[in-house]
């Protein structure tokens, strides 16, 4: 693994989903058994180049999310190699029982793309955005989840899923990331990624926090909070050791996740803290609500998936730090 | 098709259905019905219409069965084990621990098993896909589904259905066992289904209705199907859920139920 920051973090010219067409058109012309699935959304995950190059190795089943995996999977079975899609909120709630047992189960060999995860679902609304796509997909045993944090690992991720054997899910923002990584970044499935060093707090996060987190740590810094940054982006199979040392080494982590704080990134944290090395910690992410509709600076504040709520999390968790581990966390309080 | 093999057929079946009765008999309970309603198509595709090799049961070209109704597992391990897959003895560790006949199909169990099914309906998904995969690699074989007629319910089904259509896959040829029952009685009372045949072709599929217990008939059904072009094909086996097991057939609580020796003891004497 080899990475390089962007200064700047601007957002991206290119939109993810542009990224994720070309990317798999390059992986289809030099592996004939690439195939690509989708439930009558490619013009909205913009495939239709990628349908255009290859046809005969394109499927459209039209609005039937439980056959396009099922379809996925007998596919495999023949030795295809399946890229199915849908929105998230579809992948996971809808089709869960087939991925779970058609290829899960069975041992089959499928990757799927779940586009518009949590708020960046937008104008799509609360029925369309999956704050549970993680935590439903978590409980399939052996199951690979992952959630680029830009075009750069887009590409490089997806390069890596190919050859491995097994049920892939990749978490997808479909629009313009904003440029953490730089090209020439190599990432490795499973481990986590340092973005920002640090010995007071560690930040965790994924997806579109992972530059809220960092955000939250330049702001920490001018009051002399020296926050570490770390990307997860594989939460299946997460990377423990990474975890523990964290906690060992800063004593506080905060989570930061688009995802209901149940059962994703914040739950998987305290699974590894708690069994090995407890240390206070706190989580940002969606306080177990459904989504609604809106502009994506709206459903940030909406659910609270800033940089300021980071930044007060991660002053909160390292008072509790220096108070004694027994200090009541924010989610007690509030529910006292 | 000749009398011999019309005989051997019959013979075939009597011998899946005593094989699989000492099974389910040895471990006290089981899919009895649905498992013998389907013994005659079983007899007829691993009697000799079905490509495989017993050797090799993994060969790319061979023809594969998705027995969507999984729970008919205990009749496809009886044909597999008398066809040579593995041995006959093994059927009776059905159920047990570290089974490798677990009571629903299991592909990476099973010698022979080419898909793993239970939750109704997903198999006639992991078929369609099957037999696409089969003609993009330009395979001459035909991709074969069993599914239950209660089992038409769930709506994945109907999904599968329209996508095979309209994907023209005449390498697919889906069996519907219907014998009329499910779990909670029969499926006119449960949620009747109507006329499947006529579904079927109102989907775009070749569709026939047989007596699913006449091997002579489901032959020439298998052998009418494979000439339909250009689309895929249903046969719907008129059958009676229990068929041949004395204390099961004609019963309406034969989905899964317990078994004494002396049952099983009749129903063999009957059957020899």
């Amino acid at each position: 693994m080899s990475i390089l920051l962007s200064e700047k973090r601007m957002p991206e010219k290119e939109l993810m989903r542009d990224e994720y067409t070309k990317t798999l058109i390059d992986i289809a012309q030099d592996n004939e058994n690439i195939v690509a699935l989708d439930a009558d959304l490619v013009k909205a995950i913009g495939m239709s180049p990628f349908f255009n190059a290859f046809p005969h190795r394109s499927f459209d089943v039209g609005i039937q999310e439980a056959n396009l995996i099922g379809v996925a999977a007998g596919l495999s079975s023949t030795g295809k190699i399946p890229f199915a899609h849908t929105f998230a909120a579809f992948a996971s709630r809808r089709a869960f029982d087939q991925i779970f047992l058609s290829a899960g189960y069975a041992k089959l060999n499928i990757r799927i793309i779940g586009t518009d995860p949590g708020i960046t679902a937008e104008f799509n609304g609360g029925t369309h955005m999956a704050m549970e796509d993680m935590g439903i997909l978590r409980t399939i045993p052996g199951i690979t989840l992952i959630e680029p944090v830009d075009s750069v690992m887009l590409k490089n991720v997806l390069k890596q899923i190919v050859d491995p054997y097994g049920v892939f899910y990749i978490r997808l923002f479909r629009k313009n990331a904003i440029k953490v990584y730089e090209e020439g970044s190599n990432f490795e499935i499973g481990k986590a990624v340092e973005l920002r060093p640090g010995s007071d707090v560690t930040i965790i996060a994924s997806g579109i926090m992972v530059s809220e987190a960092l955000k939250a740590a330049e702001e920490l810094e001018k009051e002399g909070i020296l926050a570490r940054v770390v990307n997860i982006f594989t939460l299946k199979p997460i990377d423990k050791e990474a975890v523990i040392k964290c906690a060992e080494e800063t004593g506080a982590i905060v989570t930061a996740e688009n995802h209901n704080i149940i059962n994703c990134l914040g739950s998987a944290v305290a699974e590894i803290l708690g069994e090995n090395y407890p240390v206070p910690m706190e989580r940002v992410g969606v306080d177990d609500v459904f989504g609604e509709v809106g502009p994506i600076d709206y459903l940030h504040e909406r659910f609270g998936l800033t940089w300021q709520a980071i930044a007060n999390k991660a002053k909160l968790v390292i008072d509790r730090k220096t108070k004694g581990q027994r200090q009541l966390s924010s989610n007690q309080i509030q529910s006292h | 098709m000749n009398n011999l093999q019309k005989n051997n057929w019959e013979q075939f079946a009597i011998n899946i259905r005593i094989e699989t009765l000492r099974a389910i008999g040895h471990l006290g309970f089981g899919h009895v019905g649905g498992s013998m309603s389907i013994v005659d198509t079983l007899a007829v595709l691993y009697g000799g219409v079905m490509k495989v090799d017993p050797q090799n049961p993994k060969w790319e070209d061979r023809d594969m069965l998705v027995v969507s109704k999984g729970h008919a597992g205990p009749a496809v391990y009886t044909s597999l084990a008398l066809k040579g897959f593995f041995p006959i003895e093994d059927l009776l560790t059905l159920n047990q621990g570290k089974t490798h006949l677990p009571s629903h199909c299991d592909m990476n169990l099973t010698p022979g098993i080419d898909m793993t099914t239970g939750s109704l309906g997903q198999g006639s998904s992991l078929a369609v896909g099957m037999a696409l995969g089969n003609r993009m690699d330009g395979r001459d074989n035909t991709t074969y589904l069993i599914l239950g007629d209660g089992e038409m319910q769930e709506g994945q089904v109907w999904e599968a259905i329209t996508f095979a259509a309209h994907q023209k896959l005449e390498n697919l040829i889906t069996f519907v066992d219907y014998n009329k029952q499910q779990l909670d009685g029969y499926t006119k009372d449960v949620n009747d289904m109507g006329d499947i045949a006529e579904k079927f072709r109102t989907f775009g599929w070749n569709a026939q209705a047989i007596d699913g217990h006449d091997v002579q008939m489901i032959y020439e059904a298998i052998q009418n199907a494979k000439k339909a072009k250009g689309q895929p094909s249903a046969i719907i086996l008129n059958t009676i859920k229990g068929k041949g097991c004395s204390f099961a057939e004609g019963s309406l609580n034969n989905h899964h139920i317990p078994v004494t020796q002396e049952q099983i003891e009749e129903a063999i004497k009957q059957l020899s």
